[in-house]
């Protein structure tokens, strides 16, 4: 197996628990208890209302592209591997994250349904990614 | 409370940029500008006694004012680092003319300068950026305003003709501007829609190109600006917004925070978008002046493509905008980028446009924008007949 070279998520305590879930290729969110919003990305209190009473809610892994770029010539030398899709997912729970879709970078559309898949990286990292539904 | 015509703008200095750094240093550039400026409004480097800096990308360091005062040789009564990405310059002004009215200093050096390199010590990304955008690839702004152009064009049809035609229209006009980067051949649509694809929709020659150089600018109390050489240009209105650092998660990818920041801006002056005889929006890329002219009022929202189309965006013509050539044809020194559209409007408003001037230029909008469409800062400044 080749080295992964590129840029790895270094979960803070905050955060440790969606990337838990995600080596688990469980798709989990934070919820307000308070408003109810979902959250993304994880934070300590909840951005709408600044409450702290949040919990961690397994989510349905499904939503839709909301945009998207094909990365043909990358800022970093880490992605020379380009071209690559990199999009905003609007989450069926109404968060957007930002992500990448696992299509030939034609078939990519605004709005196209999507659902969430898992990217071993390494064995101690899973990425969170989206392919066409 | 307001700042209208509480200071003015009284010199500037600015390099042409060039593209490769060679001996230059961050700090040497700034010597330079500084010099320039000050002696363009008429003063001496003992009259500056409020400094304003951005941190370069390419010389970074932490309590970076004092240390830059101290390399310039300044003694001031105010300092501080404006730190809002391109939004810097723009912001600076009013933060000047806020120390001014409060009396806290009489004449401030506002300036940025940077080179087209990235330091020994890379000015670190917040963690959570780190985390949750650099392993997906979302590094640097391209993507991100690519997006924010694919959205538009999917929600109000906007085409990229139409944005092609910001980037020819400002190469027409740099084509006039000794100090652009890029003013020696004019650009057609098809140049533009030709060029290298590099983030899908955007092209090559919609995307800023780095370079090395920089800027400074005076601002002045009422009464040291009596005694200035040049027309002061005076700030009648200021506006600033920001809700979102990373694009995914502002509340709109196509509705900016320059909305609330210019309306800030034009209600401090009492004035409107349609007053105005030149606008500077910041252009990192073509569809960042679509979003800007909307969102700014200069046209319905939705309405920027056709808008840009409509309308000569020339120093000839009937919506003179980023008469410099924006930092698209006048080149992107890093966060001296911003500080560009500052000038030219203060350029032009003094009369000093020299081949590409706004003819009876006397109220100007600018738009300063930082990050991902994230911090706006927007001023309306006025030369008094």
């Amino acid at each position: 197996m080749s080295e992964y070279y590129k840029p790895l998520p270094k979960p803070s305590p905050t955060s440790r628990p969606f990337w838990e879930a995600a080596r688990r290729h469980e798709l989990t969110l934070q919820r307000c208890g308070a408003c109810r919003a979902f959250i993304y990305y994880p934070r300590d209190r909840c951005p709408k209302c600044f409450s702290d009473n949040l919990a961690w809610e397994r989510v349905s892994g499904r939503g839709k592209v909301y945009s998207f770029t094909v990365v043909r010539r990358a800022s970093s030398r880490a992605f020379s591997d380009a071209p690559y899709v990199l999009a905003i997912v609007e989450l069926a729970e109404g968060p957007r994250m930002t992500s990448n879709i696992i299509a030939a970078p034609e078939d990519v559309r605004v709005e196209m349904p999507v659902e969430v898949c898992f990217d071993d990286v390494t064995p101690d990292h899973t990425l969170v990614k989206f392919k066409p539904a | 409370m307001s700042l209208k015509g509480k200071a003015a703008a009284i010199g500037i200095g600015e390099l042409k940029p060039v593209k490769e750094p060679g001996d230059l240093t961050a700090l040497g550039l700034m010597a330079r500008v500084a010099a320039e400026a000050i002696a363009d409004a008429g003063l001496e480097k003992k009259d500056i006694d409020g400094f304003l800096v951005g941190v370069p990308f390419s010389d970074p360091g932490m309590i970076y004012p004092a240390s830059a005062a101290e390399v310039l040789g300044l003694n001031v009564r105010m300092l501080n680092q404006v730190d809002i990405g391109g939004a810097s310059p723009a912001g600076m002004i009013w933060r000047a003319a806020a120390a001014i009215d409060a009396g806290m200093c009489s004449a401030v050096l506002c300036i940025v300068a940077d080179l087209n390199k990235v330091g020994d010590q890379r000015p670190p990304v917040i963690s959570v950026q780190r985390e949750f955008e650099a392993p997906y690839g979302n590094i640097g702004a391209n993507c991100g305003y690519a997006m924010i152009a694919h959205r538009h064009m999917h929600e109000y049809g906007t085409t990229a003709r139409q944005m092609a035609k910001v980037a020819v229209d400002q190469r027409t006009s740099a084509l006039k501007n000794p100090l652009a980067t890029f003013n020696d051949k004019a650009l057609t649509i098809d140049d533009v829609l030709n060029s290298r694809m590099i983030v899908d929709p955007l092209h090559l020659y919609e995307i800023v190109s780095p370079v090395s150089g920089g800027a400074a600018i005076i601002v002045a109390s009422p009464e040291v600006a009596k005694r200035a050489k040049n027309p002061p240009i005076w700030l009648l209105g200021a506006g600033e917004y920001a809700n979102h650092s990373t694009i995914t998660y502002a509340p709109s990818i196509t509705e900016s925070p320059i909305k609330p920041a210019a309306e800030a801006a034009f209600k401090m002056a009492g004035l409107q978008p349609k007053d105005m005889d030149l606008a500077c929006p910041y252009d990192c890329y073509t569809i960042t002046v679509i979003v800007t002219l909307e969102d700014a009022g200069f046209c319905k929202k939705g309405d920027g493509g056709p808008f840009v189309m409509e309308h000569d965006l020339t120093y000839a013509g009937d919506f003179p905008c980023n008469t410099h050539g924006g930092q698209l044809s006048f080149g992107q020194p890093g966060l001296a980028g911003g500080m560009s559209h500052v000038t030219e409007a203060i350029r032009q408003l003094m009369g000093r446009g020299g081949e590409r001037q706004v003819k009876g230029a006397a109220l100007g909008y600018v738009n300063g924008n930082g990050g991902i469409m994230s911090e706006q800062s927007s001023l309306v400044l006025e030369r008094r007949s």
